[in-house]
């Protein structure tokens, strides 16, 4: 699915984040202004302390910004406290991390149930499961799994409960190439398929080319984005 | 050395922050050294206390009353073999009329020598002794002189066989003999209602026509020798006299009651503290193995620094000694407390004239380093493990734990149950001695409670079966002799008596086989309204004629049944043995009871019908009047109040028990406490990763509390009929321990001795996983997602 323009799903306005150690103020964002578009995949980029992932953690609602405003379509995210924000976690995003953090005594299947057992109008976990190609996995625990399966049942456990929108903080950090670029052709899937938006932050740069668009971070700001005319397969992908 | 210091640093840092779970672990390992320290202590105290007494003072190792033996007989006693010292008295009991004081008094009355006493040496603690020819002095056993304002120089009047004599009291006085002293009929110590007076010998025996005789014989045995074989001896020699029997230092009241006082306590000790100091190793090998897991790649850092396996052994071992040396100074604190409160309450009923109360210091000793034994071996494992880390392995993150499926696994996805559920069930069934040692100790929690909020219910079911059921006299009147039944008219013409029955007490020794016991008998018509014998299903029943009626506890002592025989050899005043059929059995809570038909009695000794215990009930109205009349009653031995009787009993009971009661909640909810908040504690470690991942994912706090708390309160929920199990068996064990001559202790298990165990033991268990529940509310989300466990 390509992006659509005229539909918003996230808008933040001079957004500003301060970690004030006493000492030294730290500003790890310093006035962001940004939209997000349905079905769009964006990959953020930038040197450590850029600001990425304090940007994902505050659309994610896992964060309070000190200064500035998001909106999760009408929803103003820098309004809602923190029942409001689980709600919103529960209801609309999917999240996943460089460490899967999948719980280790739960199967593929039941990691994914958890989401499914909250959610509004989830798939069913097989469903899920299914789609990141781990269906005949699905009764095995974390620890019987390899690091990329792990991340792909983190996957199926995010996109399960139809989630607008997908975040995901270094999904490849810690794997091998290879490996990483299954995870990638699950998320783009997952992308096109069910027309979720999804932000990819990574430290791989070669990573933006399968992206509709990058977007460079430096010092808490955006430095530039950029608009991939020709996204390439992940497949296609050497880093 | 700084880098010794350094880590020493570490150490107290790291026992600093984890503060609250070592206080918990402390305030258990407290608990056992505070139950030692007084158990123990205070037992070893009573126990030392009594041996300088009796050796100081001279305590005799027999004695034998009889009705009236002549001078004589002393020589041949005293040539006995075996026996250093003999010494003879005359007594009797007495009623008293103390000035100001409406209700008669009931005394013991023993003559005093001329020269030096030998044996049972009283300690003058006021005053002076009479003169050997006084005729009116006396002293007084020192807290019933107290009780009754009874200072020398004061008089008061005596019913002394008869005739009435106004008495002069010249001193106090404590003596081995009336440590504890109970008068006939009552169940607890009354310093006011019951009292001792030593009178000089020559003018008590010219009282009662014993001039030239005695009536009580204390022998003291020269070390090594049988106190049976002398009892028997003394028996044969003392038996045309009217002998009662010898009997030897577990026989006497005083004796036998510290006695078994002393077992109760070191019973206690042998009880509880292993409870409290097993659940200090298990705690503290939970928290130091959580410590040494968590802080895996610092033990490896340590060791690539230079640090030898033995400073990381002593490392960890150093906190399990911090956690002691709180534990153990909280235990001693809590010991000395209990010890003097303990002691205060056995200054109430036992009067030793010197105080070896406190606790030796041999003692903290003992107890303080098993305190440090446990929380180290505690330790030990962790440290252990920690010290034996390879460097390279250590600084590797663990192995994640695995987890299979197994059968249990599709019985728990087959029940549909949800997800949060299943991580409480998958943790437990992952690691199960964990789960099992945590629902072990809070089980023992219950049961200390079951086991402790029973007796209430045991004694109230007593209290009911003694004073409703059996007793519903209000007043018993004991004689110093055996009276004719026409005695009983006299007793119905006192002011305010409205029935009047009539019983007779026989003192005798029951033998079957090699198997004999003393007991007395009580001879009494059928059809008894004011004194029952009320078997333990409320039955009232009658001794059967031609034979006699044992209680099942004396049957069991004679190993004997309905159908066999005993032999019944009578002492004092009605004498003879005879063979008698066992007729009936009776289960019975108090006294270790026989009883025989009145009619039956009298054809057996051949004599008219005679009593020696008149029961009465009263008009209320007339107790004054009543009261002054005893006061006149010649030969009356003694007289218990029933209702003063009941009142007091229930009322030193419900203070014990409200006493023992709280302090075993306590010691129930400190280890609750301990295990619950530690495994909370260390569950929120174990799973913070996990819980803040179902954070992000959109479950609410209550939702991920619901794990943490899910968890414990199943183990808590799990551990309530594994409490109720053990309480049972430990309350059997109590009943069973407690039971003595005196009473047996009923096992009433009531469903609110459960409940209120539970009810305990869960609120404690809740309210600590809730503290540790608060700490959810601080999980970090944002760190969660970045770093790798």
């Amino acid at each position: 699915m390509k992006s659509n323009a005229s539909d918003v799903v996230f808008r933040t306005k001079d957004l500003t984040k301060v970690y004030d150690t006493g000492e030294v103020k730290v500003f790890a964002l310093a006035g962001v202004d940004l939209k997000l578009f349905g079905g769009e995949l964006a990959v953020l980029l930038g040197p450590s302390g850029s600001g990425k992932s304090t940007l994902l953690n505050i659309l994610g609602g896992l964060d309070h910004a000190t200064d500035g405003q998001v909106w999760f379509r009408d929803l103003e995210l820098t309004k809602l406290r923190d029942r409001g924000l689980t709600r919103f976690r529960r209801d609309h995003v999917g999240f996943v991390f460089q460490f899967y953090n999948l719980v280790p005594s739960l199967t593929a299947r039941e990691n994914v149930q958890l989401v499914t057992d909250v959610a509004p109008h989830p798939m069913r976990p097989e469903e899920a499961l299914e789609r990141v190609g781990l269906f005949h996995r699905m009764d095995h625990f974390p620890a019987e799994m390899s690091g990329g399966e792990q991340q792909r049942v983190a996957i199926a456990r995010a996109v399960a409960k139809r989630p607008e929108v997908l975040l995901c903080d270094e999904p490849t950090g810690a794997l091998d190439s290879k490996t990483g670029i299954q995870v990638l052709e699950v998320l783009k899937q997952v992308n096109e398929d069910l027309g979720t938006s999804t932000i990819v932050i990574t430290h791989a740069a070669e990573i933006r080319k399968m992206a509709h668009r990058v977007i460079w971070f430096q010092d808490g700001k955006i430095a530039k984005t950029e608009i991939n005319e020709a996204r390439l397969a992940p497949s296609e992908i050497v880093w | 050395m700084t880098g010794m210091e350094a880590l020493d640093r570490k150490l107290l840092r790291d026992f600093r922050r984890l503060w609250a779970q070592f206080l918990a672990i402390s305030l258990v390992l407290a608990a056992g050294v505070a139950v030692l320290l007084m158990s123990f202590g205070m037992s070893a105290a009573l126990d030392e206390t009594r041996e300088t007494y009796y050796e100081r003072n001279r305590f005799a190792d027999i004695f034998v009353d009889a009705r009236s033996v002549p001078q004589s007989m002393l020589e041949v006693i005293g040539d006995i073999e075996g026996v250093a010292a003999v010494e003879a008295r005359v007594t009797t009991n007495a009623t008293l009329d103390i000035a100001g004081k409406s209700d008669a008094t009931v005394a013991y009355v023993a003559s005093f020598p001329a020269s030096e006493p030998l044996l049972n040496v009283p300690i003058l603690q006021r005053g002076y002794w009479p003169d050997p020819f006084s005729t009116d002095e006396v002293v007084l056993n020192a807290p019933f002189a107290e009780a009754n304002d009874l200072w020398p120089g004061t008089q008061f009047t005596a019913n002394l066989n008869g005739s009435k004599r106004t008495l002069t009291v010249t001193g106090w006085a404590l003596s081995p003999e009336f440590i504890y002293t109970i008068g006939p009929g009552s169940l607890i110590p009354d310093d006011e209602d019951y009292g001792i007076v030593w009178m000089p010998e020559r003018a008590l025996a010219a009282l009662l026509d014993r001039t030239g005789a005695f009536d009580n014989l204390s022998i003291k045995l020269r070390p090594g020798f049988s106190t049976d074989t002398v009892i028997d001896q003394v028996d044969t020699l003392l038996e045309p006299y009217g002998s009662w029997g010898a009997i030897d230092r577990t026989q006497q009241t005083s004796d036998a009651f510290i006695e078994s006082e002393i077992t109760q306590l070191r019973m206690l000790a042998y009880i509880l503290p292993p409870i409290f100091l097993g659940i200090t190793v298990f705690l503290v090998n939970m928290v130091v193995g959580r410590i040494v897991a968590l802080e895996r790649t610092e033990i490896g850092l340590l060791k690539a620094l230079g640090y030898s396996d033995l400073a990381i052994l002593f490392h960890y071992l150093l906190l399990a000694g911090l956690v002691a040396a709180v534990g153990v100074g909280l235990g001693f604190a809590m010991g000395s407390w209990l010890s003097y409160g303990m002691s205060q309450l056995y200054a109430n009923f036992l009067k030793f004239p010197y105080l070896i109360y406190a606790v030796s210091w041999n003692t903290y000793l003992v107890s303080g380093l098993v305190g440090f034994i446990a929380a180290t071996a505690g330790a030990a494992r962790a440290a252990w493990a920690a010290a034996r880390l390879a460097p390279a392995t250590a600084m590797s993150p663990p192995a994640p734990p695995r987890f299979h499926r197994n059968w249990l696994d599709r019985a728990l996805s087959a029940a549909r149950v949800s997800q949060p559920t299943m991580m409480i069930l998958r943790s437990l069934i992952r690691w199960p001695l964990r789960a099992a040692m945590s629902v072990l100790g809070m089980a023992l929690a219950v049961s200390i409670l079951v086991a402790s909020n029973f007796f209430p219910d045991a004694l109230e079911l007593i209290i009911d079966s003694a004073f409703h059921q059996s007793n519903r006299q209000h007043a018993v009147l004991f004689f110093n002799d055996a009276m004719p039944e026409s005695a009983l008219e006299e007793a119905r013409r006192l002011p305010g008596v409205l029935q009047v029955e009539g019983q007779q007490y026989l003192t005798a020794i029951l033998r079957n086989e090699h198997r004999s016991k003393r007991a007395v008998v009580e001879a009494r018509r059928p059809g008894n309204d004011l004194s029952r014998i009320v078997a333990i299903d409320g039955q009232i029943v009658d001794a059967p004629p031609n034979g006699i009626m044992l209680s099942q506890r004396l049957a069991h002592q004679l190993d004997v049944d309905v159908g066999d025989t005993v032999e019944a050899e009578f002492l004092g005043n009605r004498k003879g043995t005879f063979t008698l059929p066992v007729t009936r059995l009776v289960t019975q809570y108090v006294g270790l009871g026989a009883y025989m038909d009145q009619d039956t009695a009298d054809s057996m000794f051949q004599q008219a019908p005679q009593i020696s215990v008149i029961n009465v009930t009263l008009d209320t109205r007339e107790d004054d009047a009543f009261q002054a009349s005893l006061k006149e009653l010649p030969r009356l031995g003694g007289r218990a109040m029933m209702v003063e009787n009941r009142l007091g009993f229930e009322e030193t009971v419900s203070q014990n028990i409200l006493i023992t009661t709280t302090i075993y909640a306590i010691l129930g909810i400190l280890i609750t406490v301990g295990v619950a908040y530690n495994g909370a504690r260390i569950q929120l470690s174990e799973r913070a990763r996990e819980l803040a991942s179902l954070r992000i994912l959109g479950f609410t706090r209550g939702e991920v509390g619901y794990i943490l708390v899910g968890e414990i309160m199943l183990l808590a929920l799990i551990a309530q009929p594994v409490g109720w199990w053990i309480g049972w068996r430990v309350a059997k064990l109590m009943t069973d321990s407690f039971t003595s001559d005196l009473y047996a202790i009923p096992l009433v298990l009531k469903p609110d001795t459960f409940s209120s165990a539970s009810l305990i033991v869960l609120t404690a268990a809740f309210v600590s996983v809730l503290i540790v529940r608060r700490r959810l509310d601080h999980l970090n989300l944002v760190s969660v997602m970045k770093t790798r466990e």
